[in-house]
């Protein structure tokens, strides 16, 4: 190694440039100009970058950053063609790529005598190797087992390179069977290299039926794609996945069906909210929710209608009440949000229950701004007294709030409500009165 | 407002030396290609180039067009195309058939790449499978380590933890051991190393055998000891919502290498601006690790001194005004600029964050570490699903029940998979299939007597033989043991007492003082304890795998420096615990970790993708 001057030495010590490894240690010499000319240029730069409030441009990215000239070289490829006439040929053809390695190939023989340990130990350092060597089967397990023991994934990936093309997959399976670390390293690379029908070809049984169900998701047309989840519904699922993938086939088959129909539909709701987007490909759920918005109402022998949705995909009670809600609440049918939760009694009266908790039912009414006649009815539901005095604060359930106040004996807070409200409104009054009632034992 | 600091606390080494050899390197390998060329680089690869070099420098060594790598077919009329990218086997077939396309055409160019960190031999055979082997050159860029800040150094490579954890590829094993060997030929080397987890075990190995092959130096160690933990040692901690400023900033804004993007709402006009968070920021440094809820009053603070100091020009002479201007005006911009924007952010997030949604998300979460109301967390995350709200916050629910409980009874992972399913999407199957491999969301199975009976035959038989069996059963189930190992760690204080955010006590004050972060809890007992002793039976329940090395005696304040490195991934949530453990015990934290992440970057990495 030639290191002429001293301050040439002293930047090496310095910069600790020797955390890099280059491969060819032929050309240190040039490279230490080229670093020298690196520093140099670093301080030109660092006079630039002195102005500490950054410049930004029109799209927020800071001027001269890589993020924002990569946007302008896209905006200039739109605006015009840069194809210029080929040129011709006139480098030589011959690759200079592993010039540094020219040395040690002089002594090729040498490489093929090389034990598993030396060899991994070569390409450990990016030294050349062969493995060509590695003949019998022995050998290379022996091999596999030494890229394993040094923990290294990239050398583990190239030594099952070099077995995936020289043994049959039948016996390259069985041995990485009893290889857990080398079969994923394996699998992993096979996902990688998109080698999916070797990989359903081998595997065991449990990542073979999901791989093959993952293919439907590169699937864009939605007939193929139905035929192909009926395909997958004769694989060995477990139990409860092989109910989720007939849940999937017949959700798609089903949403064919009513986009078909849907899509050239006429009916009133549908010219009065128009269909934002498809209903292909969308959960459970929304499928659920599109139905209660546009097909409510409709007779369970429909696919498109809530109920035989409902039926089919075993929705729970608490499921269906909080789809459905959404979607009525949002027509503001106020009628259809009632009978949702009218249940009647032998007797014949209605009364109200929820399986989800009335203070929720507020809120989801609230949101789709229900009028305060409405509200009010589900404040006065909510269990929690609690949670029905802050729901009728906020949205100024006045009857409920009195009716509270007073019934908890609170005539302070009483006082202060009255002072929030409009003088000689009718809540104002009414508390009036109450606060003038002698026969009420006020707490306070 | 910051917590109080030690005043002995040591100094900071220089990382911004990592930046300029990065740097240095990048150009040398620019130059390998002389004369005018195209640079494609990976999107991922952006920002963290920015961090180091711009386009002036890029064009200095003769970069023409700069391209995103979109795997799709280019516009380039340049004679030599450079590919600056992560070692992709599919960005690799791009190139190939991009040489190969041009072949056809009749076209020659140089094509050169440059893989960083390095190389994989994976990526060299698909070259040579597509017969471009020689056409195109290859090279590396060793750009291990970018600092994102004084004490916090990434890896950038948001795939190590799928690579590792769920597909069980090792090949960032030794790049992980790379980096530390960067760290320690510039810095010095270290005099102890802890760890615990299989891959930092393998990181360790891979490190010293750089170490044992490297001429040995010299010199005085810049840090005194390392710990290296794998990310599934503790999954609960990444799971939680985060409520330290960063923390929350990242998981409202995302926080990407660094720099944010502040949308309009924040910058309150029509504008997105971009900032760097990181310690130059004196506002943001002051607040980066406090509990959220303390963050407004110390703006409005902050704000009132400003105006202060602003009304001081009133009744100044022109030369005051002169010397004001020319002293004082532009840092006062400057931070009444940043405090503005910080202002902003955090009226942002409040709006989000006060929402009746968000405190129910916390007060289930926290019930959930405590081990408090199970049955009610259950209907809670069933209504979050079938409310069809967010489905990364059902799922990170969901994983956290899994964990806290040593899995779900069967009965309820059936009933909260098929609503999840119902809810998001059927093709979420893959989503839990995945879950359930890297025992994030599982099933309780028969084998729920395995620890029962492990500690019965324990006592009965030899320790080796103990051994054997754990490692059996240990890849039968292997357990969370979360609730064991709060209770043995002091993780979740005891309910009912009084916690003053704003005067922390401990590291919990991350998490509203409900739970101390299981990762660095580990770290504090093994740096007290120098060592795993007393720590044996915590260790069993995190699946073994701990190590302590001593390499080098010299005691020096350096040994008041301990660099923690995550494999897998950490939160801002744990670099702010350890910030504060640092502050109370007079030492000093630096965080490498393979990248920074948080709930949703945790869960988008496995999701739907088998």
């Amino acid at each position: 190694m030639s290191r002429a001057k001293p301050e040439d030495d002293e930047y090496w010590n310095s910069s600790k440039f020797k955390a890099f490894t280059f491969d060819d240690d032929d050309d240190e010499f040039s490279r230490l100009k080229e670093s020298k000319r690196a520093v140099n240029s670093i301080l030109v730069d660092d006079d630039e970058d002195e102005d500490d409030v950054e410049r930004v441009s029109w799209s927020g990215e800071p001027v001269g950053s890589i993020s924002w000239s990569v946007k302008e070289t896209a905006s200039s490829i739109r605006s015009g063609s840069e194809q210029s006439f080929p040129k011709i040929d006139t480098t030589p053809s011959l690759s200079k790529q592993g010039s540094g390695y020219s040395l040690s190939s002089l002594f090729k023989g040498n490489l093929y005598d090389l034990s598993p340990e030396e060899t991994v130990r070569r390409m450990q350092k990016g030294r050349e190797f062969s493995l060509e060597k590695f003949r019998s089967l022995q050998d290379k397990l022996l091999l596999l087992d030494e890229a394993v023991a040094v923990y290294d994934g990239n050398l583990i990936t190239a030594v099952l390179i070099y077995l995936n093309k020289s043994l049959s997959k039948e016996i390259l399976f069985r041995e990485l069977m009893a290889r857990d670390v080398a079969l994923r390293h394996y699998v992993h690379y096979l996902k990688e290299m998109g080698e999916q029908k070797l990989l359903l070809n081998w595997l065991p049984l449990y990542f073979k039926q999901l791989m093959q169900y993952k293919e439907h998701l590169n699937i864009k047309d939605e007939g193929r794609r139905r035929d192909f989840l009926k395909s997958c519904l004769g694989l060995p699922f477990s139990q409860d996945d092989a109910t989720h993938v007939q849940d999937h086939y017949t959700l798609l088959e089903r949403q064919i069906i009513i986009e078909a129909s849907d899509k050239k539909a006429d009916a009133e709701i549908f010219k009065k909210f128009p269909r934002k987007a498809s209903i292909l490909n969308m959960p459970i759920i929304t499928t659920l929710y599109y139905s209660c918005f546009y097909h409510y109402g409709e007779s369970e022998g429909t696919f498109s209608s809530p109920s035989n949705i409902r039926k089919t995909f075993r929705i729970s009670e608490k499921q269906y009440i909080l789809t459905a809600l959404g979607a009525r609440a949002k027509l503001k049918s106020w009628f259809d949000v009632d009978s949702l939760f009218n249940t009647k009694n032998w007797l014949g009266y209605t009364k109200k229950r929820s399986p989800i908790g009335f203070h929720r039912v507020v809120d989801i009414l609230q949101k789709n701004s229900a009028p305060v006649n409405v509200l009010q009815e589900y404040v006065n539901l909510i269990d929690d007294p609690d949670l029905k005095l802050s729901g009728a604060l906020k949205y100024k359930c006045h009857d409920i709030v009195i009716n509270t106040y007073r019934d908890l004996k609170d005539r302070q807070e009483l006082v202060v409500y009255r002072e929030k409200l409009e003088r000689d409104s009718p809540e104002y009054r009414k508390i009036q009165d109450l606060l003038n009632n002698v026969q009420i034992r006020w707490k306070n | 407002m910051a917590h109080t600091e030690r005043r002995d606390a040591p100094g900071l080494p220089d990382f911004s030396l990592l930046k300029r050899l990065a740097r240095d390197q990048l150009i040398f390998l620019l130059e390998q290609l002389p004369g005018k060329k195209d640079l494609f680089i990976d999107a991922d690869l952006m920002s963290p180039l920015d961090r180091i070099a711009n386009v002036t420098i890029l064009k200095q060594h003769e970069v023409d067009k700069l391209y995103k790598v979109e795997l799709k077919p280019i516009v380039s009329s340049s004679d030599q195309l450079c590919f600056l990218i992560r070692p992709r086997i599919q960005t690799v077939k791009w190139i190939s058939d991009l040489v190969n396309s041009d072949k056809v055409a009749g076209r020659f160019r140089r094509y050169k790449i440059i893989f960083t960190p390095q190389k994989f031999y994976a990526c060299e055979t698909v070259l040579e499978e597509q017969g471009v082997y020689g056409d195109v050159t290859t090279d590396e860029w060793n750009f291990y380590i970018l600092p994102l800040d004084d004490d916090i150094l990434s890896l950038e490579l948001p795939e190590f933890f799928r690579d590792n954890f769920l597909e069980g590829d090792q090949r960032w094993v030794t790049t992980a051991g790379s980096a530390l060997h960067l760290l320690q030929s510039v810095y010095g080397s270290f005099s102890k190393v802890y760890g615990i987890g299989r891959c930092a075990k393998m990181v360790y190995e891979s490190w010293r055998e750089l170490m044992e092959e490297g001429e040995q130096r010299t010199r005085q160690p810049e840090f005194a000891k390392v710990f290296l933990i794998d990310r599934d040692v503790d999954f609960v901690t990444p799971l939680c919502s985060q409520v330290v400023y960063e923390g929350l900033v990242d998981d409202i804004f995302r926080i990407k290498c660094g720099s944010v993007e502040f949308g309009p709402d924040v910058t309150s006009s029509d504008k997105s601006i971009k900032v760097m968070l990181n310690s130059q920021d004196k506002v943001f440094d002051e607040i980066r690790n406090e509990h959220f809820s303390n963050v407004f009053g110390f703006l409005s603070q902050k704000a009132k001194n400003l105006q202060t100091a602003y009304d001081k020009r009133r009744g100044m002479d022109i030369q005051q005004m002169k010397a004001f201007v020319a002293d004082e005006l532009k840092g006062l911009k400057q931070e009444h600029r940043l405090l503005s924007l910080h202002i902003g952010a955090s009226e942002s997030m409040m709006k989000k964050k006060t929402k009746q949604d968000f405190q129910e998300l916390l007060k289930t979460e926290h019930s959930l570490l405590e081990g408090f109301e199970i049955r009610e967390c259950i209907t809670h995350i069933e209504e979050h699903i079938n409310r069809q709200v967010s489905m990364i916050d059902s799922l990170r629910l969901l994983c956290l029940l899994s964990i806290t409980e040593n899995g779900l009874l069967s009965k309820d992972y059936k009933s909260l998979k098929a609503q999840y399913l119902q809810s998001y999407g059927i093709e979420h199957l893959l989503t839990f299939a995945n879950l359930r491999q890297l025992g994030l969301l599982e099933e309780q199975q028969a084998g729920e007597t395995l620890t029962v009976m492990e500690s019965k035959v324990g006592k009965l038989v030899t320790d080796k033989t103990v051994g054997k069996l754990t490692d059996a059963f240990s890849s039968l189930a292997k357990k969370s043991n979360f609730r064991a190992l709060s209770k043995r760690l002091a993780l979740v204080p005891k309910s009912g007492e009084e916690y003053d955010l704003r005067v922390p006590r401990d590291m919990a004050y991350v998490f509203s003082g409900a739970y101390i972060p299981l990762s660095c809890k580990l770290i504090e007992q093994v740096m007290e304890r120098d060592g795993w002793t007393g720590l044996e039976e915590v260790a069993r329940m995190l699946n073994g795998q701990e190590f302590a090395v001593t390499e080098a005696r010299n005691k020096t304040d350096a040994q008041r420096i301990v660099l923690v490195m995550f494999l897998g991934g950490c939160t801002y949530s744990e670099i702010s615990a350890l910030q504060f453990l640092g502050k109370e015990r007079g030492c000093r934290f630096i965080v490498v970790t393979t990248a920074i992440t948080n709930s949703a970057r945790t869960k988008s990495a496995y999701k739907n993708d088998f």
